[in-house]
């Protein structure tokens, strides 16, 4: 164990799903965490970015009596819950009132529930690095159990400067959403500068476990994006097998100013796997 | 022979002109039929005292059923002959020399397999396919010997008319093993139903992920516990009809059910249930069993007589028989609904310990039942979950927990599953249809399975929830089929009616999809 309970750093946790098959090799379990600093157009899950200021918007819109404010503080009540989402919905925050207040041995207590089924964690968001000393904390206890941490990140925060982290995860899964800066900032408001030198950075130090790009024709250059990083991952190859995976926009869960993107046609992925292929990138999967 | 009424004989003349004018059974299945009804006028057994009010009853009350084997058992149900002695020696009621390349292997055991009866008058079981096959493919061209295999699966599912035929693979990674999985990948049929024998020392994990890829397009294969099967029958275990765990060479003289739900409908309350109720209705199924046994080996005259016997491909004392059970979820609803617990099988620690409870009493009591004749599994019968049939209504399979009840966490159903399936070595298991949307990945299913085998899990298949072919119970239909028999058409294969049986009264499309 590492420090007593209350050295723990407690987090905002959206959810747990104690086995997933599509973040990360294998079966895995997923805590997503609160708060990301993107603003994507296509984020399949909006109420996982802003932090919750107990506005109560939520509990006025909530049917089944679920929320209420005591204290000035939303609670909520999960058992009459009926997930109709009217909360998520409602929330000016891009928040949800159905997170839970965990710290690394509580997300742990969870995750072991599901051992032998599974392969390892992965922590994803809203932005995982937005707690990177509740990562390390989770890692240490995941790596006691056996148990590999993969992150799931959007690339904002600088990997070089943090070495412990580093060291404690076993890889990343690096989110390119655009090659060309000003489309990255019209996809997610904000540069990609500090992504793109993480791409080199985890790939030169063999902790780069997957590239995803979610392709949304529109709204960036997707063509270029996939070839500009193939090539950019091309030379480390032969250290590690880097996936990467192609991802279809899909309405489902976005906000809906933005569900009238079009997704899509497979020929066109197919057409981009086969970019990344042509310049030696084996590893690849559409969803 | 003892007499019976003549308004009995008129009621079976009447179902037989029935089935021959029949327009949904084909030639076959009114051969079987006719076969049935006759057989259904001989009176032979010595019918243990109090059977008749258990086992001749509509389907809410009946405790015991005998799963159609009849009056007068001509033939164990489950027969599982040595295929790989047949090949090695060839046969002489057959005029078959051993084979010497794989079109003579597989001619041979085309021919074999119309040799076979069971139950349903076709093989349960067609053997270890890659094990038999392997030596005829390492010289061959790839590709002519996937041909070759190919045509012969394709043979198997258009002649052998009945999905309780088994195949087995594994454990190990062979070249027959990889042929016969690309094979069957490319199709959608339902026959033969096929396991591999998963072992974590012995199966590689790219094979494993081979089969799984397999799994979730054409529903098979399934994936047996090896370790598990080997520590209590031996190696030399196979997987037939379902998923029956017997022993090669032999099989199973018959499998009878308790439906442990109408047994508890009787019960005052639990301890009733316990120490008179179920114990009362075990011994009067045991000596049914014990009686059908004693007429197959000694009168019928089967082991003296089958070229299958005399040939050594399957031996009187490599047999045992299935005691089965259906229902344990609904024993325990039942049981603590009439102790005024509001809670049920799958969900609450208290319900699971009643139903290990339940279990514990039915292994003991047969641990301490003998049966002569079951010498290969040291004189006991071997526990079976029964998955059901088309007929059930309001019964659920083995010690499953019903459709539409599942954990909303696959771990509590995981956690439910490891309880049970320790009990029973001729066979148990779990299906799960899988989002084919979402896993493309089957790595996901690998881990499942390895945690699984792990936690004392015997048995799980997996199918794609949107496939045509599909499992029902334990065996394969596809949905295309039971749409035509639904519109009056026939169909090939007997199950067929089975399984829209099962979707009609056993909701099988309804089970949840993870």
């Amino acid at each position: 164990m590492t420090g007593s309970k209350s050295e723990l750093q407690k987090v905002t946790v959206n959810r747990i799903i104690p086995f997933s098959s599509v973040d990360g090799p294998g079966n895995r379990s997923v805590v997503f965490l609160q708060g990301c600093g993107f603003n994507c157009r296509y984020c399949h899950n909006p109420e996982t970015r802003g932090m919750c200021n107990n506005c109560g918007i939520c509990v006025q819109k909530c049917k089944t009596h679920a929320l209420s404010l005591a204290d000035g503080k939303v609670v909520f009540e999960p058992d009459k819950c009926v997930k109709c989402d009217m909360c998520i919905k409602s929330c000016p925050n891009g928040s949800s009132p159905r997170t839970s207040m965990m710290d690394a041995e509580d997300v742990m207590k969870v995750v072991l529930r599901q051992v032998p089924y599974i392969r390892g964690i992965t922590v994803s968001g809203g932005e995982c690095t937005t707690y990177p000393e509740f990562l390390k904390q989770l890692c240490r206890l995941s790596n006691e159990n056996m148990l590999p941490v993969l992150l799931d990140s959007n690339g904002s925060y600088d990997f070089s400067k943090d070495e412990e982290l580093m060291d404690l995860c076993d890889g990343v899964m690096l989110d390119i959403k655009a090659w060309n800066s000003d489309e990255h900032k019209f996809v997610t408001g904000t540069d990609n500068d500090i992504v793109l030198k993480n791409l080199i950075f985890l790939a030169e130090n063999n902790k780069l476990e997957e590239v995803r790009t979610v392709v949304a024709p529109e709204i960036f250059n997707a063509t270029e994006t996939v070839i500009e990083t193939s090539k950019a991952l091309l030379p480390y190859l032969d250290k590690k097998d880097i996936r990467y995976k192609i991802i279809a926009y899909r309405p489902m869960g976005v906000r809906s100013q933005y569900k009238t993107m079009t997704t899509p046609t497979k020929e066109m992925l197919l057409e981009l796997e086969k970019k990344a292929n042509d310049i030696g990138i084996k590893n690849t999967i559409i969803i | 022979m003892k007499q019976i009424s003549m308004e009995r004989v008129e009621k079976t003349r009447e179902e037989m002109l029935q089935t021959v004018k029949s327009a949904t059974l084909t030639h076959e299945q009114k051969v079987a039929n006719m076969a049935n009804l006759a057989d259904g006028l001989l009176e032979v057994l010595d019918l243990p005292k109090g059977l008749d009010e258990l086992l001749n009853q509509p389907i809410d009350k009946q405790c015991i059923c005998d799963l159609f084997e009849g009056h007068a058992p001509l033939r164990p149900r489950y027969i599982i002959p040595d295929y790989e002695k047949f090949l090695k020696e060839g046969s002489k009621f057959l005029q078959l020399e051993p084979p010497k390349d794989l079109f003579e292997a597989i001619n041979s055991l085309l021919i074999f397999y119309k040799h076979v009866p069971s139950v349903t008058n076709y093989p349960v079981y067609i053997g270890g396919l890659d094990k038999l096959l392997d030596p005829y493919v390492q010289d061959m061209d790839e590709e002519m010997a996937y041909k070759i295999i190919k045509l012969f699966l394709i043979h198997c599912d258009r002649t052998i008319l009945d999905s309780f035929c088994h195949a087995n693979l594994g454990p190990e990674d062979t070249k027959a093993g990889r042929i016969i999985l690309r094979a069957v990948g490319e199709m959608t049929d339902a026959v033969p139903n096929i396991t591999l024998k998963y072992d974590m020392d012995k199966t590689s994990d790219d094979f494993l992920i081979e089969n799984i890829k397999t799994a979730l397009h054409s529903a098979k294969p399934s994936f047996a516990n090896n370790k598990m099967f080997v520590n209590e029958l031996g190696e030399d275990y196979v997987i037939a009809s379902c998923y029956n765990g017997l022993k090669l060479g032999g099989g199973s003289y018959t499998l009878c059910r308790l439906i442990l739900g109408n047994i508890a409908k009787k019960a005052d309350n639990i301890e009733d249930f316990l120490n008179d109720k179920l114990p009362y209705v075990m011994d009067i199924m045991a000596r049914y069993m014990d009686e059908r046994i004693r007429f197959i080996v000694e009168e019928s005259g089967f082991f003296e007589n089958s070229f299958l016997a005399k040939e050594g491909f399957i031996r009187r004392d490599r047999f045992s028989a299935m005691f089965g059970l259906v229902g344990l979820a609904d024993a325990v609803d039942i049981l603590l609904q009439k102790e005024g617990i509001n809670e049920r099988f799958g969900h609450s620690e208290k319900a699971d310990e009643l139903g290990v409870r339940i279990m514990n009493k039915i292994d003991e009591f047969n641990k301490a039942h003998i049966n002569k004749y079951c010498e290969a599994t040291d004189n006991h019968f071997l526990l079976h979950a029964q998955v059901g049939i088309a007929s059930d209504t309001n019964v659920t399979p083995g010690t499953r927990i019903p459709i539409g009840e599942e954990p909303e966490e696959l771990i509590d159903h995981l956690k439910n599953m490891s309880k049970f399936h320790k009990y029973f070595p001729s066979g148990t298991g779990d299906i799960f249809p899988v989002d084919m949307t979402v896993h493309r990945n089957p790595d996901f299913v690998a881990d499942i399975i390895k945690g699984a085998m792990r936690q004392d899990i015997r048995y799980m298949s997996f199918y794609g929830s949107n496939n045509d072919v599909i499992r029902i119970t334990g065996y394969l239909v596809k949905r295309s089929e039971i749409e035509k028999l639904e519109k009056g058409e026939n169909v090939k294969h007997d199950t067929t009616a089975l399984g829209m049986g099962a979707k009609q009264n056993g909701h099988i499309l309804e089970r949840k999809v993870r």
